[in-house]
């Protein structure tokens, strides 16, 4: 009995051990963790501080002053942010969406392989070298900057993600139903655009907002083609302002108004993009068609 | 379907606002330097008030200025220093500098207590050489002694963009320091042996303002706008002069050649006048009917042109940049008389 | 109905064209910027990819230090996400896979990967700056506070929340019999995970690795806020330096002559390149883990 006692103690000694060390690993994965979210508490924190403390109806409906003057507003960078925005929604939408029907529908053949490589890739490409692209189709050919060159990028890194979103929304979407409305004698395009696509009508606008969040936050490519107005204007042939752009010029600027500037305007940024997370959020909830 | 719907509508809206603005008042773009950037938006913001013509300044640098005019990208572009021959061939047109207004490039450092130093052409040449590496080195300290000098490093702050500013600067170098004239050269972007580079003259002083021991080249505004530092320097005379309207209109009081585009205000010979300064130009080409340019466009260009060559004048000294001497708005009113569409001049 | 199987061909037509198209668009960047680079790629030579020299004064350009500031900037952060990704994935997948704190984990992982680059960027100013400085004054180097170790910092927290994901992902894909067969032999729960489970998904982790890496290459805004901007070769972690898409960020608006231009549009191009063959690596090895 003793020796059994005896090793039963070094066994029980050795499971404490063990347990310590299971205790020990899980409160190192907690801390972790919560130690990786501490630049979204930094950012949270500070943006709404700093920031809200810069709204007000001035900064909204305001043109930014001249250098070292005081107020002045970000009125210009609000609208060319939603008109960019518009120009990049209405090219990628349309485009991704088809693309992703292709390939929810042929995505097995050679075509549709190459489709996928392409759109994979091109999610992969930084936005910086869409921007040169975008320089070297529009603006150098235009002869000027615009938002039409910025839009154009920004739909560019728009289309993988609404492409690749649609096709899998539409993978998920059971064959049956498909079946179903062409035995029916349903014709092939009205098979796909009045019944699938509208079952899969909130994987796909999740996508699209999805993507328009990207979009919204970009500033790397806008740096040549949109190129920036103190302005406002809403002539899609011009040069525009948009938030990030803004924020990045007065965020390294050393004048202190400048600064508070950047802090409310990542703050309306922020907003924005927070805002279409949680729509998305609501539209899955909501809108999604569970099979 | 929904989404076709959409993007009709959405075209026709983008279309409907284009056409708009097709309608609107003139607007002008034009890109360059930092330099003078306080004077330009000021100018132009005064300008879009009086007269309703609106005109987009974005400050990229000297070297984008010139890009973008080169691309015909933008109405004119904005520089610091006059193009070289050289660099002029590769552009599709001649093209005229027309000088505006002049500034100082100062010495701008982050140290405990800002105190006002003095130093000399040497001296700054090798700091930012990278071989005075501390501050409380014996030859800053031979000539401040009245000042506490901390031992802390010497952080180099330059330009990572292509800067008129630098151009100037390191003009200024070259004739002070054989080893700066055969080590760096003079130019826009250079390779730099020491230091970090900020975007723009506002990048510049943002890092020297937040970077303590760190010592860098701006525009006298932005040192005076930002409450940093600046130093003193010995001229070419011998005297120590510190940057100001004053010195800086003096420097300006040389005798300009025949092409002002030919004048060098840096090491200047005048006795009062503060060594690194410069004028900055703006850059149009000399026949402005291209790419289908409307002529009210041209027009309102050299109007604005014109305007701040003389009444716009009056916004330079309250920023501390001084105003073109007689002599150089007379050869600039030369230049832009010169202007012509379609062979005609624009200006009467 | 004679009209609508002509609809519904015209429809097929339409999707087939949508797959080419976006293949098309892939092709036609690469050839894009292929095309614009020539002058540099006749003038630079192969000494381009080896040269440590960017001097637009002389026009001799070389992308070596960039492309070493790159991967310095990117291979340190993708250390530090990875530690944290790591945590999290085995927080999400395996402590806490549902709840309220898995909820408000989930959300603050997604916050954190929708918040734009330009943002990222302006908190590393006001926040990891200084506090590198510190770390930089205490062990004797020049007080930059910029510069490489700072930029990968900021990059680490960017791209954690997408290699988190991908973690959780493949965590969740480890059989449930073989965890449940460690835990009965008596493992704990931290040893089942260190053991089984991360070993398990190790290949489809790598594959999350690899495809992080990716976007880290790609990251422009931040970067060039905190990276100190400096052209010169250096492998020193703590002194400025530069990453190919902040370069091009910094220079492409003001390249003067052809060859500078062309020699942007070359790194532009060499940018491409690397992050879709570690893009292209990392889909390999996710989708041998998926099966």
């Amino acid at each position: 009995m003793k020796a059994i006692h005896g090793s039963q103690k070094s066994l029980d000694a050795g499971v404490a051990a063990r347990v310590r060390g299971d205790t020990a690993f899980r409160a190192l994965v907690l801390a972790l963790s919560l130690l990786a979210t501490i630049p979204l508490v930094l950012i949270l924190v500070f943006i709404i501080i700093r920031g809200a403390s810069s709204i007000n109806w001035q900064f909204i409906t305001e043109l930014p002053k001249p250098i070292g003057e005081q107020g002045g507003g970000i009125s210009n960078a609000i609208v060319g942010t939603l008109i960019l925005v518009v120009i990049a929604t209405v090219v990628s939408v349309p485009f991704g969406i088809i693309a992703g029907i292709f390939l929810s529908e042929r995505g097995k053949s050679r075509l549709g392989t190459v489709a996928r490589i392409s759109v994979e890739t091109l999610m992969g490409v930084p936005s910086i070298v869409l921007g040169i692209v975008a320089y070297v189709w529009i603006v150098r050919p235009m002869g000027h900057f615009s938002a039409l060159s910025g839009g154009l990028s920004l739909a560019m890194i728009m289309l993988p993600v609404i492409t690749l979103s649609t096709e899998e929304t539409l993978l998920m979407i059971p064959l049956s139903l498909r079946e179903a409305s062409l035995a029916l004698g349903v014709s092939y395009t009205r098979t796909i655009m009045r019944v699938v696509l509208p079952a899969g009508l909130s994987g796909i606008i999740t996508g699209v907002l999805l993507a328009v969040a990207r979009a919204a936050g970009e500033t790397a490519p806008l740096l040549f083609t949109s190129f920036g107005n103190p302005f406002m204007t809403v002539n899609i042939f011009k040069p525009m302002a948009a938030l990030p752009h803004t924020i990045f010029y007065y965020a390294t600027s050393p004048y202190p108004e400048w600064q508070a500037l950047a802090w409310g305007a990542s703050f309306v940024l922020l907003v924005i993009i927070l805002t279409l997370n949680i729509v998305t959020k609501l539209v899955t909830s909501r809108w999604k068609i569970q099979f | 379907m929904k989404f076709s719907r959409f993007a009709v509508a959405a075209m026709i809206l983008c279309a409907a606002t284009s056409v708009l603005g097709f309608s609107q008042s003139i607007e002008l773009v034009g890109a360059g330097a930092t330099f003078p950037a306080p004077f330009y938006t000021k100018l132009f913001d005064e300008y879009n008030k009086q007269f309703g013509v609106k005109v987009n300044y974005q400050a990229i640098g000297s070297g984008g200025g010139q890009t973008q005019l080169k691309n015909k990208t933008v109405d004119f572009g904005a520089s610091d220093v006059v193009v070289t021959e050289e660099a002029a061939k590769s552009f599709p047109m001649p093209f005229l500098s027309i000088p505006m207004i002049a500034g100082a490039t100062v010495i701008t450092y982050n140290l405990p207590g800002s105190p006002e130093l003095k130093l000399t052409p040497d001296i700054v040449a090798d700091i930012f050489l990278g071989k005075i590496k501390r501050w409380n080195d014996g030859r800053i300290a031979a000539l401040n002694a009245s000042v506490t000098l901390p031992n802390i490093a010497i952080t180099v702050v330059h330009r990572s963009d292509g800067s008129g500013t630098t151009a100037v600067f390191s003009d200024y170098l070259a004739k002070v320091s054989d080893e700066w004239k055969s080590k760096v050269g003079v130019g826009q972007s250079l390779n730099w042996p020491a230091g970090v580079g900020g975007k723009g003259n506002p990048g510049v002083a943002g890092l020297v303002k937040q970077l303590p021991g760190a010592a860098g080249y701006v525009e006298l505004i932005y040192a005076l706008q930002n409450n940093m530092a600046y130093a003193t320097l010995k001229n070419k005379s011998g005297s120590f002069v510190k940057p100001s309207l004053a010195s800086t209109s003096a420097a300006a009081m040389v005798t300009i050649p025949d092409d002002v585009t030919k004048v060098n205000l840096t090491d200047t010979e005048a006795p009062d006048g503060y060594p690194i300064s410069t004028f900055t130009w703006i850059l149009v080409y000399r026949e402005q009917n291209y790419d289908n340019r409307p002529k009210a466009k041209v027009d309102g260009m050299m109007k604005l042109l014109w305007w701040i060559t003389h009444d716009g004048q009056r916004y330079a000294e309250p920023l501390s940049y001084a105003k073109l001497p007689k002599a150089v708005v007379d050869k600039a009113e030369v230049i832009m008389r010169s202007v012509t569409f379609g062979g005609a001049p624009v200006l009467k | 109905m004679k009209s609508e199987r002509t609809s519904d061909s015209a429809f097929r037509t339409l999707l087939v064209l949508g797959g080419i198209a976006v293949s098309v668009l892939l092709i036609a960047i690469f050839f894009s910027l292929l095309l614009s680079s020539r002058p540099a790629l006749v003038a630079n030579g192969f000494r381009f990819l080896t040269g440590s020299e960017w001097d637009p004064v002389t026009d001799s350009f070389h992308s070596l230090p960039f492309v070493v500031g790159t991967l310095l900037t990117s291979l340190i952060a993708l250390v530090i996400a990875t530690v944290f990704s790591l945590a999290l994935a085995v927080l999400m997948g395996e402590y806490f896979r549902s709840g309220p704190f898995a909820s408000v984990m989930r959300t603050a992982v997604e916050l954190l990967a929708g918040i734009p680059s330009v943002v990222y960027g302006f908190i590393g100013l006001f926040f990891f700056v200084p506090a590198v400085r510190v770390l930089q004054e205490a062990v004797g180097a020049p007080p930059y506070g910029v510069g490489i170790f700072t930029s990968a910092l900021l990059l680490a927290f960017m791209i954690l929340p997408y290699s988190a994901s991908i973690g959780r992902e493949m965590i969740g894909l480890v059989p449930g019999d073989l965890k449940e067969a460690a835990l009965s032999l008596g493992a704990t729960p931290s040893e089942t995970i260190w053991k089984v489970t991360l070993p398990y998904a190790r290949s489809g982790i790598l594959g999350g690795v690899l495809l992080s890496l990716g976007r880290a290459l790609g990251e422009t805004m931040a970067v060039t806020m905190v990276i100190g901007n400096s052209n010169s070769l250096t492998f020193n972690v703590l002194s400025p330096g530069n990453t190919m898409a902040s370069l091009i960020a910094n220079e492409f608006s003001e390249a003067s002559s052809n060859v500078y231009l062309a020699s942007l549009i070359e790194i532009a191009l060499l940018l491409f390149i690397i992050s879709t063959l570690i893009n292209i690596a990392g889909k390999i090895v996710v989708n041998r883990m998926a099966g």
